[in-house]
């Protein structure tokens, strides 16, 4: 069982659902990204999804552009998110999900990639822009190091098409909530509601269910836990956080944030 | 590769794109494969091009230029005298017809030296849609005359801020808009690039040029040239003579010099990965990001290329060369004082590889080159250049 699976058998258990926080490596520096992860960890928060950035996120909007403008500036690198991967894992025992674009792990060759990210202590990956149609050199490569490949899905995959991702995917399934990119605030959809419902209605337990992009309150994640969302995820409301506050008061800024977000993930 | 199915050249192409534009780019195939044979369609298209954008477009003998140079006699094809004054127009009309047979209200497209966007902006006013054209700021810059020409169409431009604010930046911000108004977009990509079906989809619109090309020419050119940046002119150039025994090159930006780093010679430079929907050669660096590229035209400035001549060249089917800036402008002055044509910067690049090649032609051969824009657009930066290297031009 992947330290993902195990998480969320965990929070059943409590009956609590899962908060789940996005990061970007690197930004503004590697520092503020340790205080950030450590501030998540106190906060509550159960999974973390490490960013790494790419330099064209096509699937992002301004806030999470410029955190990858900055971090690659700052000479963010492959290794280095490694090594960084490493001191955190040494540290917690927390999921940890690297977010990226297909390119870079491509580029490196997906079952290279994927079994140096395992060795650091990275249990699974999201590629905003694979699709299905061509992910089973990255899903076989994935499964030969038993690491989840999570998926995403939107309001307007077709049921026959969920069914296929759900089938491929792993730790869980990452229901975009919106149409759009990353870290627009908007209030929560019909069409969201409806295609959470659909979607848990779908695939029947059988792999969580978490919904991300626009989530910046604790309100939001009230409202995305009533409905009935097995995990809430956050980020470019942590990003926000991280750009306004120097790196000395970031881990208590991050941890009451997250804790303020995390409250809001029991079920009443 | 008539139609790959499943939108692979080779290992080349496919579609690597957000959950969310996968209904889009279903439906946009399926339209596309209702009405790419369908007479009706055919028809208006064929009408548009013919009374609104000019086709047949003329193969003109360069005689000037053949006798200067002395080799192989140089045709020009023509694209340049389209309406808009490129062959963009040949894509934007075919796009945009599909677009309303889709009942798609809301049309955006991406544009580097903005010719694109003009010929977008000029199919979508004549068939009344509306346009919203995102372009890099550099090139707002570099190419403000076709920014003006898209305003006075009707069409709102967005300069692109990020990355390298270049082709490659408008792209990214065009699909975060399909992404978001995915619904009542359709999204109008004015070069062979991006996910199946666009590479497929553009490449025969454009082929209306090879057709031709092979229409007007007594017998079967020995060479045919074109530039390539995304790579339509050429793959519409190449296309429909792919079955001949003609040589075939496409000529790249190599701006500063390939070894200066500063150039937009994806496919003499680069390495395999995916960018933009799909998978073909990129200028990459050794950790998979993509490289800022240079050229001195707008739209060769571009560090990906068309998915179909990344297979054509690892075919070794059509040859890949490039041309540096300064070469470019050499070609650009010649055509100018022998043809008095202006070709745009683009065409010129394929312009200083025919003088290359002609030269070691016998005299009986024959070079078709794909003149594919005008040069009005570039004079600034023509002029731009000439002052800062001055030298007995």
């Amino acid at each position: 069982m992947s330290r993902i699976d195990k998480k969320f058998e965990e929070l059943s258990l409590k009956n609590e659902k899962a908060l789940i926080a996005y990061i970007m490596t690197g930004y503004p520096n590697e520092k503020a990204t340790l205080a950030s992860v450590k501030g998540l960890i106190k906060g509550g928060v159960d999974i973390i999804e490490l960013g790494f950035p790419f330099s064209d996120p096509l699937a992002d909007g301004p806030i999470i552009q410029n955190a990858s403008t900055v971090s690659l500036a700052g000479g963010t690198k492959i290794d280095g998110f490694f090594k960084l991967v490493k001191k955190i894992r040494k540290e917690t025992d927390i999921p940890l999900i690297l977010m990226t674009y297909t390119n870079i792990l491509y580029h490196k060759g997906y079952p290279k990639f994927i079994s140096e990210a395992k060795k650091a202590g990275i249990d699974g990956f999201i590629l905003p822009d694979m699709s299905i149609e061509e992910s089973s050199n990255y899903v076989n490569a994935a499964k030969t190091k038993k690491e989840d490949v999570i998926f995403m899905i939107s309001p307007n995959t077709s049921k026959k098409r969920i069914q296929k991702i759900a089938k491929a995917s792993s730790g869980f399934l990452y229901l975009v909530a919106i149409y759009g990119t990353t870290g627009m605030k908007t209030e929560i959809k019909n069409y969201t509601v409806k295609a959470i419902r659909d979607v848990k209605k779908l695939v029947n337990g059988k792999i969580p269910v978490g919904v991300g992009f626009g989530i910046s309150s604790p309100q939001d994640v009230k409202k995305y836990v009533k409905i009935g969302v097995d995990a809430v995820i956050v980020g470019s409301a942590f990003l926000r956080l991280i750009e306004k506050t120097p790196t000395n008061k970031l881990e208590q800024k991050i941890s009451s944030f997250a804790k303020s977000l995390k409250r809001q993930t029991k079920v009443s | 590769m008539r139609y790959p199915k499943d939108g692979r050249f080779g290992e080349f192409g496919g579609k690597y794109i957000p959950e969310t534009l996968v209904p889009a780019i279903e439906e946009l195939e399926e339209y596309y494969l209702k009405f790419k044979n369908d007479k009706n369609f055919k028809k208006e298209l064929d009408y548009y091009l013919r009374e609104y954008a000019g086709r047949p477009t003329p193969l003109y003998f360069a005689k000037n230029l053949t006798q200067k140079i002395g080799g192989a006699k140089i045709y020009l094809k023509r694209e340049d005298l389209l309406h808009g004054g490129a062959h963009k127009i040949n894509n934007t009309l075919g796009q945009a017809l599909l677009a309303k047979k889709m009942k798609k209200k809301r049309i955006i497209a991406e544009t580097g030296a903005g010719q694109h966007g003009v010929a977008t902006a000029m199919a979508c006013a004549a068939l009344g849609l509306k346009t919203e054209v995102y372009m890099g700021y550099k090139d707002t810059i570099r190419q403000k005359l076709n920014v003006f020409r898209m305003n006075l169409l009707g069409c709102k431009v967005y300069p692109v801020k990020s990355g390298s604010q270049t082709l490659k930046d408008a792209i990214n911000e065009a699909i975060r808009d399909w992404i978001t108004n995915v619904k009542t977009t359709y999204y109008l990509l004015g070069s062979a690039v991006g996910p199946h079906p666009y590479p497929v989809m553009v490449r025969d619109f454009q082929s209306i040029i090879g057709k031709e090309i092979k229409q007007q020419m007594k017998k079967i050119p020995d060479t045919v040239i074109a530039c390539v940046g995304g790579g339509s002119n050429a793959i519409g150039t190449f296309y429909p003579l792919m079955d001949t025994d003609t040589e075939m090159i496409g000529v790249e930006a190599a701006g500063k010099g390939l070894k200066s780093g500063h150039h937009s010679a994806t496919l003499s430079a680069g390495s395999k990965g995916v960018l933009h929907g799909m998978m073909t050669y990129l200028l990459q660096d050794k950790e998979g990001q993509i490289k800022e590229t240079h050229s001195i035209s707008a739209g060769l400035d571009y560090p990906g290329v068309g998915p179909e001549h990344s297979y054509l060249k690892d075919e070794k089917r059509v040859k890949y060369r490039s041309a540096t800036d300064a070469e470019v402008i050499d070609a650009f002055l010649m055509l100018a004082r022998t043809e008095g044509i202006l070709p745009a910067l683009e065409s010129a690049h394929a312009i200083a590889e025919a003088i290359k090649v002609a030269k070691k032609m016998k005299k009986s051969e024959s070079i078709v080159v794909t003149l594919s824009g005008r040069g009005d657009k570039d004079v600034e930066v023509v002029q731009d250049y000439l002052e800062k290297n001055v030298k007995n031009r």
